[in-house]
């Protein structure tokens, strides 16, 4: 691996961490689990001046019921979601690469990089979760459906550090998320999240997710108002799902064309719907 | 051998090389470190093709640390340009100059222009960042097709594309396809893959008081050391080539490549060892790729399905340059065009093309994979044109079991064969009709369920010379082997072979030959390979040639120690030396066994000097063996796959292999060969392809989207095997390195198609990636 040359710092808390980012300037990195920000810089396709690794900082690595929500912590590792009770976010970790992956990279990396191929931003948006963010004028709350603002762009500012990520608890939801990959351990080509709620037999909220999708994560709109208060059956889902690429723009690549993409979104939309309504 | 001790050939031993490899104590080129080396990093081109304009190494150069910034000019004095060692008789080959560094232009992306050298790896690949190129763009030839039609060249000096064109023809092709009542025609894709080898290549190049050292990562250290020392103008001798242990190769270290060059040549000039590594996106886009070929195929048969008549015309594309061997590849399926099938008149038409593209070569299998496909592609498809059952349509045409050796229609002779017992065995495993009722059953309940069969034959063992060499297919070197055994003092047994194995597991198979003819243990028997510095000449590991032709020359040179032996044993033993036999670890007089000598007795007196008259001292023999044929591996595959219909995607369910590779050496060794060669095959039926965009620029430049199969795609593989000996060496043996490869993707196309059949699919290419397959289903469906 032969990477650009760059200045390494490790700190031990979020104001360290803070503080080295404003003061390294516009080329500074917080490391966290490394998995997408070294990758980058082995093909030196990024070369910050300085790595600031958080991966030590304590008291970040854990997951927490708050009342009617969870708080995750910034360095969680995919592989620590996958194994825990947050409804969705664990099954959307679960199909993240492969175990070396789950068990170094973070849901805070994984929001921070901002890829709209990644799993978790797309779920954190589909349950209109937010983020924690600290900066040199303190704490801010960021909600997911501000966060993402373009590829590889969100909304924490260069000397911002993600410290926490904030869901619903959604009890009495059900949940599906449908990825499409060529290979177990590929990015997803395009992935569907959803949750769903359902009494006396209605749809009663419907929260639909888009990975891959656009140059974001994408909410599924058409979809949900769609189905929202629609009885919960295989054919008010399948013309629910219908809609899944409305409003979405995706680029074509390698494996998919933007027809093809948006055909899967569909396909994997009613999958995911079924998945979630599907009894425990 | 007494009645009780086993043979060790044909034992599942555990591989001899497998301790220092999972402990991490084998040593590649990486691990081999020279005091003063500099480092070495290549500047690319970024083009596909254009003009150097200028090269501006001022920055580069002045960095710190940094020795030497070398361009195509600074090697000016070089021998000549990067070898291509076919010269087939008869046939034109366009064969523009290819050089280590470019020269003047440069003709597909990654093409090196420039090299750093500097104490540090770090700071070279940060000068090389500095190395100022201005090109001129000029107009790409990408389309294998539209290259061939015309302009924009890449070579302008040519005034065309072609490389080549060359025919193999048998039969009287006209009358076959007048005799035939149903003729089809389809248009079969071998798409472009890489050989992807898990260490890619590295060379570590040390030129002191007028001798050099190479280590390099390659298939063929003979060979590299032919063409350097020509290149460089030294003495062949003065050359010492090493291949340490290397981590893969696939063919695509079957080559003499331009950084070997490069770093020989660099430490000669500056006087310090040289050492490169090769990266990942290096190796994607410069290491030789494989396969690329369109083929327009055309069967003729009768209506009670007797095939008459197979044309197939080839179009290649050999990419930028000819490398070592890339226009012959093609012409290696030519051999076998008609597969397991007494077909009357079997032609092919190849015709090579340069494209802007990285050069073609030897890929694992090397034109027997995709003449293989085709054939086995074209059965299904005519059984079903003639409304007759695949596998009968295969037997009606299998070359029968007492025609062997049966001369066929491109002019060689399959060594051995019996198809119908491959087909027999394989079905002892796959119940058709069991199958088919549980594929309508699925159908009901939406799943796309489908089974392909290949019965493939193949032909490997490159050797012998007299059909390989210049007189016979046009390569520059006869394709014996070599082999040398010398058993020391202490009755252990040192083997040097020519092959250069480089995962294969050879190590372990030849200690089971030399040591059941030898009455020791395998764990005393070394095996070296791979260093043109100890044994003697070789020709390396590449068509499945190392057991039958080298592995046939260890046992030819342990039998002459064995005779050697056998007399000193006669002269002590005062019996006849056609008496000695070897048996319970002890040379002994047949029948009585209870007074012998073991082999380190035998040494002890060879190496003491008390031989018998006449004799010369010593204990060791060497040969070099040239056999008189190929081999001819051949089997039944099946494959079973799921297609999921909403969104095109393949998955292998089942996946059965009943191969004949002849006497099994070691069914462990053969089990990882077919192992790995099958997923070599369904890697490259549904996920790996070199795809390059229409201005040439490399699109799969990593395992990002280089889409390499892993354990989680493929099946558990279900084995079994037939036992056909050969006849072409003493032990019965036949090549297995390729055979899985070569007969896989058929079995899984036939397996889609057959799956996809109630939607209206009757035809499909690779690679079968969902996206296609999706398409492949609506199109059908709008029909
Ligand atoms: C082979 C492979 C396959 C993968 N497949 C998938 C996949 O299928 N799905 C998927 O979703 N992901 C995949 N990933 C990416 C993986 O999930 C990453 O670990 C994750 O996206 C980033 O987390 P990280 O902790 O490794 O972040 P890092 O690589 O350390 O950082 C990523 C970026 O976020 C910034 N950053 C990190 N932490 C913070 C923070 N707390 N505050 C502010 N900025 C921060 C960094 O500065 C950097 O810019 C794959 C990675 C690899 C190597």
């Amino acid at each position: 691996m032969i990477t650009a040359e760059f200045d390494y710092q490790r700190v031990s808390s979020v104001a360290d961490a803070v503080a080295a980012l404003q003061a390294g300037g516009e080329d500074a990195k917080l490391l966290a689990g490394g998995h997408s920000l070294v990758p980058l810089m082995k093909l030196r396709l990024a070369a910050p001046s300085r790595l600031i690794d958080i991966s030590g900082v304590p008291g970040l690595a854990g997951i927490e019921r708050d009342g009617a929500q969870w708080r995750i912590g910034a360095l969680t590792p995919h592989a620590r979601l996958a194994a825990s009770d947050v409804g969705l976010l664990n099954r959307v970790a679960a199909t993240i690469a492969d175990p070396q992956v789950r068990n170094r990279g973070t849901i805070g990396g994984s929001l921070a990089h901002g890829d709209p191929a990644s799993d978790l931003p797309a779920a954190v948006l589909a349950l209109d979760g937010s983020v924690v963010a600290h900066g040199p004028d303190g704490e801010r709350t960021i909600a997911a459906s501000a966060f993402f603002s373009d590829y590889m762009e969100t909304a924490l500012a260069p000397d911002e550090m993600l410290c926490e990520v904030r869901v619903p608890a959604m009890d009495g939801y059900g949940f599906g998320y449908e990825k499409f990959h060529r290979r177990a351990e590929d990015w997803a080509v395009v992935a569907v999240a959803a949750a769903v709620k359902v009494l006396d037999g209605a749809c009663v909220d419907v929260r639909v997710a888009l990975t891959n999708m656009a140059s974001t994560p994408l909410r599924a709109g058409a979809v949900e108002a769609a189905l929202r208060g629609q009885p919960a059956t295989a054919e008010a889902v399948a013309a629910a799902a219908q809609r899944a690429a409305e409003g979405t723009d995706p680029p074509a690549d390698l494996d998919a064309d933007a027809d093809y993409k948006c055909h899967l979104a569909r396909v994997l939309c009613e999958r995911a719907l079924v998945a979630a309504l599907a009894p425990a | 051998m007494s009645a009780t001790a086993e043979p060790h050939v044909g034992r599942p031993l555990r591989r001899k090389e497998d301790p220092r490899l999972i402990t991490g104590r084998a040593r590649y080129v990486d691990d081999i470190s020279l005091p003063g080396t500099l480092w070495a990093a290549f500047v690319r081109s970024p083009e596909a093709h254009a003009s150097i304009v200028s090269i501006d190494t001022s920055a580069a150069t002045a960095r710190p640390g940094i020795h030497a910034v070398l361009t195509g000019e600074d090697m000016a004095d070089l021998a000549g340009p990067l070898p291509m060692a076919w010269a087939p008789p008869g046939v034109e080959v366009n064969n523009p100059p290819h050089w280590p560094l470019a020269r003047g232009s440069v003709k597909h992306v990654g093409d090196p222009v420039a090299v750093v050298l500097g104490e540090d790896r770090y700071a070279v690949v940060d000068a090389a960042e500095d190395v100022i190129v201005a090109y001129e763009p000029l107009p790409v030839a990408i389309d294998p097709e539209q290259a061939i039609a015309g302009a924009p060249y890449v070579h302008p000096e040519l005034g065309t594309n072609q490389v080549h064109s060359w025919t193999l023809a048998g039969g009287d092709l006209e009358a076959g396809f007048a005799a035939a009542d149903v003729t089809i025609q389809r248009r079969v894709i071998n798409h472009r893959i890489a050989g992807a080898p898990i260490e890619p290549r590295g060379v570590l190049a040390d030129y002191r008081a007028g001798a050099l050292t190479l280590h390099t990562s390659t298939q063929v250290p003979h060979f590299v050391r032919l063409f350097v020392a020509l290149l460089l103008g030294l003495s062949e001798e003065k050359v010492r080539v090493i291949a340490p242990e290397v981590g893969g190769g696939f063919g695509a270290k079957l080559q003499v490549y331009g950084e070997e060059i490069v770093a020989c040549w660099a430490s000669r000039a500056l006087g310090r060892p040289v050492k490169w590594i090769e990266t990942r996106s290096e190796n994607m886009s410069v290491t030789h790729q494989g396969r690329d070929q369109i083929a327009t195929v055309r069967m003729g048969a009768t209506r009670d399905g007797q095939i008459t008549a197979y044309h197939v015309k080839i179009l290649a594309d050999l990419g930028a340059y000819n490398m070592l061997l890339t226009p012959l590849i093609p012409s290696l399926g030519a051999f076998v065009m008609g597969g397991c099938y007494k077909i009357g008149a079997v032609t092919t038409e190849i015709t090579g093309v340069f494209t802007n593209k990285c050069p073609t070569d030897a890929i694992r299998g090397a034109g027997r994979p995709e003449a293989t496909h085709m054939i086995e592609v074209m059965m299904d498809q005519m059984a079903r044109e003639l409304g007759i059952d695949r596998l009968d349509l295969r037997r009606r045409n299998f070359i029968p079991k007492e025609d062997f050796p049966a001369a066929v229609a491109t002019g060689v002779i399959y060594d051995s064969g019996d198809y119908v017992a491959s087909l027999d065995k394989l079905l002892e495993h796959v119940d058709v009709d069991a199958f088919r009722a549980e594929q309508a059953q699925l159908r009901e309940q939406g799943i796309y369920r489908g089974i392909g069969f290949s019965t493939y034959t193949e032909i490997c063992g490159l050797a012998p010379s007299r059909i390989t060499g210049p007189a016979g297919v046009g390569v520059g070197a006869g394709l014996w082997e070599s082999a040398m055994v010398r058993v020391h003092n202490t009755g252990a047994v040192t083997v040097y072979t020519g092959t250069s194995p480089h995962g294969q597991g050879l190590e372990t198979a030849f200690a089971q030959i030399v040591a059941d003819r030898l009455g020791v243990d395998p764990s005393v028997v070394e095996v070296i390979h791979g260093d043109t510095g100890t044994g003697p000449e070789g020709r390396g590991t590449y068509g499945s040639r190392s057991l039958a032709n080298g592995g046939e020359a260890v046992a030819k040179a342990t039998d002459k120690v064995v005779a050697k032996a056998a007399k000193i044993v006669a002269a002590e033993l005062e019996a006849a030396p056609e008496d000695i036999e070897v048996s319970g670890g002890k040379f002994s007089v047949k029948g009585s066994p209870e007074k012998g000598m073991t082999l380190a007795e035998v040494a002890g007196i060879a190496y003491i000097g008390a031989v018998p008259e006449g004799m010369e001292p010593g204990l060791e023999e060497t040969t070099f063996n040239d056999p008189e044929n190929f081999v001819f591996p051949f089997g039944a595959h099946a494959c079973i796959v799921d297609v999921d219909t909403a969104t095109g995607k393949v998955n292998v369910v089942r996946y059965v292999a009943v191969d004949d590779c002849g006497n099994p050496v070691n069914p462990l060794l053969i089990a990882g060969q077919v192992h790995g060669g099958i997923a070599y095959g369904i890697g490259q039926a549904l996920y790996e392809h070199v795809v390059y965009d229409d201005d040439g620029q490399l699109v799969t430049g990593s395992f990002v989207n280089y889409a390499l199969p892993t354990a989680a795609e493929l099946p558990n593989f279900e084995l079994d095997h037939t036992i056909t000996p050969s006849p072409s060496n003493s032990m019965g043996v036949k090549g297995v390195g390729e055979a899985g490869t070569i007969a896989a993707t058929p079995a899984v196309t036939n397996a889609v198609i057959d799956a996809l059949a109630p939607l209206g699919v009757d035809y499909i290419n690779m690679p079968l990636t969902p996206m296609r397959v999706w398409r492949t289903i609506q199109e059908a469906q709008a029909r």
